[in-house]
Parts: structure tokens; C-alpha cells; sequence
């Protein structure tokens, strides 16, 4: 690649502006408020982990980690997302803290640099992780605070749709019975949403026709709670009874949190395989062609820290939500100018200090150009301030 | 009608065939696609808009969702792996991709193929486990062995006349192609309702093999 110009920065991350940072801040105060009122207590964690513990364990394909080697040759990697990160501290530093544990968080993640606009090298997620909870009710418990942080966040209008992994692994199990390579076929399929790829291996795959139309109408299970009873037609393996049964619980929990409304039911939300072990769901908001946010439950995660547990969690794309929400209601605060003397200074910024101890926002300066023609009131408003206040 | 469905379709070739296909499912596009200077054209009736694109760009509409919905040959779709739901194959513009040479080809010690499409032609010579050096070329694609460019090429074939014409034959296929009703992620659950009733309306319509 020819050398860089000097205005140019790697594809795939941003600079944010005054205005921009203002939105950024706010969402962030919300969504992080929001679930310190919910119990969650934010963390933070460093941006380099080693790859063979964090970067081995996150849900990122390798592919796709961004990674360096520190002077001793050891692969250090720029933190994928946050739930690996939180997985090593919840089993070293906090391993004497009881469970359940509650913790949020907001912080910048990184993926290796893709040649595209709008996939992106450095983001922002905000999300929350529940640790040592491994029922219905926690799960729940999550997509409510995910449904209350997009509120938080400002977004109007979206849907969470919730999968569960374990009705597929079941129901693959049950109607291809010892072959292993033909589920994950079908798996793949799913995860690269090639619906006709899907229905093209079930031909090749010489099924009863029974067997192949139940596995077919799985593309068509979304809905609401009564999608439950369609899926368990379908499938009378254990492991996807189990499933149905958990989502139907989950389902009733959301609604006594009073949130079903925003909740749809799909089984070919999977989120990735390897790492999910239970529900998993995906967020949409209305005129944003990118989710907004995921989540699931991955029980097999802290076993490899070394203090295994079950766990669910979420993280809102806090980037995809700024480029959604309008701007925050709240007025910018009032800037005033304090302009000085050298022989007021003194006085001056005295003054300046009173007014920033009563919370106000104060720049000063030695001189101003002001232009002749304008009173105090239009040369505050030329330079972009509320007031100006001269001590000359 | 609650949803407005943006459609992108592919201007030129396949466009009379979406047009046709979309009339047997009994949805009237108001204009001729392939003959409207238009970039976007309403249809209120349907609850639709469709956006005239060039084929290749489909996806990319599609994965952005400023089209929720869109129609895409499976060539493209190998080609340019975008994150959209390919949901039904509309068995239109049926072709193939195939590996393309002279008849008297013999493996060679540094293979050559020169292809439109470089990502899919690299993807099947990886799974074969075979190292190949890929070529981008844009057009005329059949002259690439002719002249001693690359030993092979990879292209589409829908009858094999332009091949036979040049003294070329076939000699693997890699896949069938045929056009592709994609959705945007959000779009596919958003509008999950109007998503589905399209896609069985057209799913009624659709030529059988």
C-alpha cells in the first residue's frame, strides 16, 4: 500500500467529535444508569489480553481477532468483546464473591481490520453479564435489562427475537441420528442464513419425507408463545423438549416484566454454536439495517477460567445506536466568556472560578478581537458563546 | 398496507425474468424493469418500492438494508459473501460456474486461472487443496487460455456456446446458479410478516426443475 496521507487513519475506526462524544456520553450515563438500578455494578478491564486465555475463549473466530506480539514473541490480543474479559476476572480476582454476580460494563472493542465501510475495527458495546444464575428467570432477567437499556439508550422502535441452541442440536439429533457431519451442515446453513442451502442439503441428505419437512418448517418457527407448541410437534427429543420448555418459561417471565410486546420467539436464532449453550437473542431497531444488540446464555465459558458456572449476558452496538437516536433533549450548557486585562486578571478569574464552582462553563481569555460594530451581546454569539463577560 | 417492502432488483438480463415471475405470483410491477430509466420505482398497490441496480450491487443494498429485500444471483452471492438471508431460489437465470480450459489441458507446475470472479475461483481450488494463482479479469474471460494468460479459467456457462465457439471445453463444475430472493438481517425479523407472505407468493410461482 502506498504510504498513508497525513489526514488518513486505518480503515474501520473513528474519530468522534465534540457533538458526537456528547450523544456517545449521554447514551452511555443512561444505559450504565439503567442497570446500576437493575444491581449491576460496572468493571472495566485492560484493552490487551493474552490470546491463548481471552482471545482462545471469546466467541470471535480467530480470523477476526486483532493481534500482536509483545517483545518477548508471546500473541497478545486487542480485546474482542467484553464477556471473556469478565469471565477471566469473575473466576480470579472476584473467585471468593458469591454468586450470582451482577456486572456491567462500557468499553471499546476491536476486530482484525476488514477493506469495508461499515464493518468496523473499534466500536463501543455496553452490556451487562449474570454470573452463577442458571435458570429461566435469569435469562429472562437479561433480555428485560437489554428491552430497559435500549429504552435507556433512546432507541423507539425494535424487537428482540430469542433462539435457543438446544432445540436444534435436538431435533438435528433425533432426525439424523450418528451423523455428525450432516447436523453441522445444516448448523452452518443456519449460522450463514442460506435458507436454500438449508432446504438443498435436507434433499441430498435422502430423509423420510416426514423428517424432511419437520426439519424444514424449523425455518418457518417465529412467532409468539404458541410457536412453543409448533416446536414441540416437531421434535420429542429430551434435549429440545427441554428447550421449548425453557423458552415458554422465559416467555412467561417477559411477560410479567410487562415487556412480551417487544419479544418474538425464533428457533433459527442461534448465534454462534460453539459458544452458546442455551437461549440466545438478537435485537433489531426499526430503519437500521444492522442488530443492535445480542446476548445468550454460555454456561461452558468460566469453566475454562477455571471456576465453572452458568452465565447469560447481553451487549447493546452502542455505535449502531448513536448513529439511530436524535439528539439528547437536555440543553447544552449555557459557555460563557470571561475576557481580561492584564490589570483584572485577578478579579477575573476569581469570578471565572465562582461561576465553575456554581456549575457553570467558563472559558477565559486575555483579549478579544472584537469587532467594532457589534455590542457585547453579538460578539459573544460571533464566537459561539451564550454571554461575555470583560474585566477590561 | 402497514409495510413498505424496498426491493432491489438487477436491471438487464434477469430483470424480465423477475418481472415474469412476479406477475405469475400475481404481484403487477407497474413499470417494465429492464426498460425504466427510473432508479426507484413505486408501487403503492403492492406496499413495494423497487430500486433498479446493477446486479453486483444487490447484496450490498440488501446487507445495508436500504433494501430489505432484494434479487441476487447465486454467482454474486458466492462472489461477495454479504450477511443476508438467502431465502428462496427462484429458479430463474439457471447457469453454472465452471472451471473452463482447452481441451488438451494438462496439470501444470505453476496453474494459472483467471476469472470475473476471483473469491469464488480461489475458495474452490483451496477445498481441492490445490495452490493456484488467480487472475482478475473483467470481461472476455475465454481469451485468458487462448493467449496464454492462464492455463484455466473460472466462469459462468449457460448453454456452452460461447466456449465450444472458442475451441474451449468444460471441465468441472463448481455450482449451479440460479437468482436468489435475499433479506436484510432486520428487515427478515422487523417485517417478518410481509417478508413471508412474498416469499410464499413467489414460492407458488416459481418454475418447478
Amino acid at each position: 500500500m502506498a504510504k498513508p496521507k497525513v489526514f488518513e487513519k486505518p480503515t474501520g475506526v473513528k474519530d468522534y467529535l465534540p457533538e458526537a462524544v456528547a450523544k456517545l456520553r449521554t447514551i452511555e450515563r443512561n444505559v450504565l444508569d439503567c442497570m446500576e438500578r437493575w444491581g449491576y455494578r460496572q468493571i472495566m478491564t485492560p484493552t490487551l489480553e493474552y490470546y491463548d486465555t481471552v482471545g482462545v475463549a471469546s466467541s470471535t473466530s480467530d480470523e477476526k481477532l486483532f493481534k500482536l506480539l509483545d517483545k518477548k514473541g508471546t500473541t497478545v490480543v486487542l480485546r474482542s468483546d467484553m464477556t471473556a474479559p469478565i469471565a477471566r476476572v469473575v473466576a480470579s480476582l472476584l473467585k471468593d464473591h458469591p454468586l450470582p454476580l451482577r456486572l456491567s460494563y462500557h468499553s471499546n472493542v476491536f476486530r482484525a481490520f476488514e477493506d469495508e465501510a461499515g464493518r468496523e475495527a473499534e466500536f463501543f458495546q455496553t452490556g451487562g453479564e449474570l454470573v452463577g444464575d442458571a435458570t429461566a428467570d435469569g435469562d429472562a432477567e437479561v433480555v428485560a435489562l437489554a428491552i430497559a437499556a435500549l429504552k435507556a439508550a433512546g432507541v423507539q422502535s425494535f424487537k428482540i427475537a430469542i433462539g435457543h441452541v438446544g432445540f436444534l442440536h435436538g431435533l438435528f439429533e433425533e432426525a439424523l441420528p450418528d451423523r455428525p457431519d450432516a447436523q453441522d451442515a445444516l448448523k452452518d446453513r443456519l449460522l450463514q442464513r442460506d435458507h436454500v442451502g438449508f432446504r438443498n442439503a435436507l434433499r441430498r441428505f435422502s430423509l423420510s419425507e416426514f423428517d424432511r419437512d419437520r426439519l424444514e418448517s424449523v425455518l418457518r418457527l417465529r412467532g409468539g408463545r404458541e410457536i412453543c407448541e409448533r416446536a414441540e410437534r416437531i421434535a420429542e427429543h429430551e434435549k429440545a423438549r427441554d428447550a421449548v420448555r425453557h423458552l415458554r418459561e422465559v416467555w412467561d417471565a417477559l411477560c410479567d416484566y410487562g415487556v412480551s410486546g417487544h419479544v418474538l420467539l425464533d428457533l433459527t436464532v442461534i448465534g454462534d454454536f460453539s459458544y452458546y449453550t442455551g437461549m440466545t437473542f438478537e435485537g433489531y431497531a426499526a430503519d437500521l439495517g444492522f442488530p443492535v444488540c445480542n446476548g445468550g446464555r454460555y454456561d461452558n465459558l468460566l469453566r475454562q477460567f477455571g471456576r465453572p458456572a452458568a452465565a447469560t449476558g447481553f451487549a447493546l452496538k452502542t455505535n449502531r445506536i448513536l448513529e439511530l437516536v436524535g439528539e439528547p433533549t437536555a440543553l447544552p450548557p449555557r459557555r460563557v466568556l470571561v475576557a481580561y486585562s492584564a490589570r483584572r486578571r485577578t478579579e477575573a478569574l476569581r469570578h471565572a472560578a465562582d461561576m465553575r464552582s456554581r456549575g457553570g462553563t467558563v472559558v477565559v481569555t486575555q483579549r478579544v478581537d472584537r469587532d467594532p460594530n457589534f455590542g457585547a451581546a453579538g460578539c459573544a454569539a460571533s464566537l459561539g458563546y451564550d454571554d461575555v463577560i470583560e474585566f477590561l | 398496507m402497514a409495510y413498505l417492502l424496498k426491493v432491489a432488483v438487477p436491471k438487464g438480463r434477469i430483470a424480465k425474468h423477475v418481472h415474469r415471475l412476479f406477475n405469475e405470483a400475481g404481484l403487477t410491477i407497474p413499470e417494465c424493469l429492464d426498460e425504466t430509466r427510473k432508479f426507484v420505482v413505486p408501487a403503492p398497490d403492492l406496499g413495494m418500492e423497487f430500486i433498479v441496480a446493477k446486479p453486483a450491487d444487490v447484496p450490498t443494498y440488501v446487507e445495508y438494508g436500504v433494501a430489505d429485500i432484494g434479487i441476487a444471483g447465486k454467482d454474486v452471492l458466492m462472489e461477495e459473501n454479504r450477511h443476508v438471508y438467502e431465502l428462496l431460489d427462484l429458479g430463474i437465470a439457471r447457469c453454472r460456474f465452471s472451471v473452463i480450459g482447452l481441451p488438451d489441458w494438462r496439470p501444470t507446475l505453476h496453474p494459472r486461472v483467471a476469472s470475473k470472479f476471483p473469491n469464488v475461483a480461489s475458495q474452490y481450488f483451496r477445498e481441492k487443496g490445490q495452490q493456484v494463482e488467480v487472475i482478475k479479469l473483467n470481461g472476455n474471460v475465454e481469451l485468458a487460455p487462448l493467449i496464454g494468460l492462464a492455463d484455466r479459467i473460472v466462469d459462468l456457462v449457460e448453454t456452452g456456446n460461447t466456449i465450444r465457439e472458442n475451441g474451449l471445453v468444460e471441465l468441472e463444475v463448481i455450482a449451479d446458479v440460479t437468482s436468489r430472493l435475499i433479506a436484510n438481517r432486520v428487515s427478515y425479523r422487523m417485517k417478518h410478516e410481509a417478508v413471508q407472505r412474498l416469499c410464499d407468493q413467489l414460492q407458488r410461482a416459481i418454475p418447478l426443475v
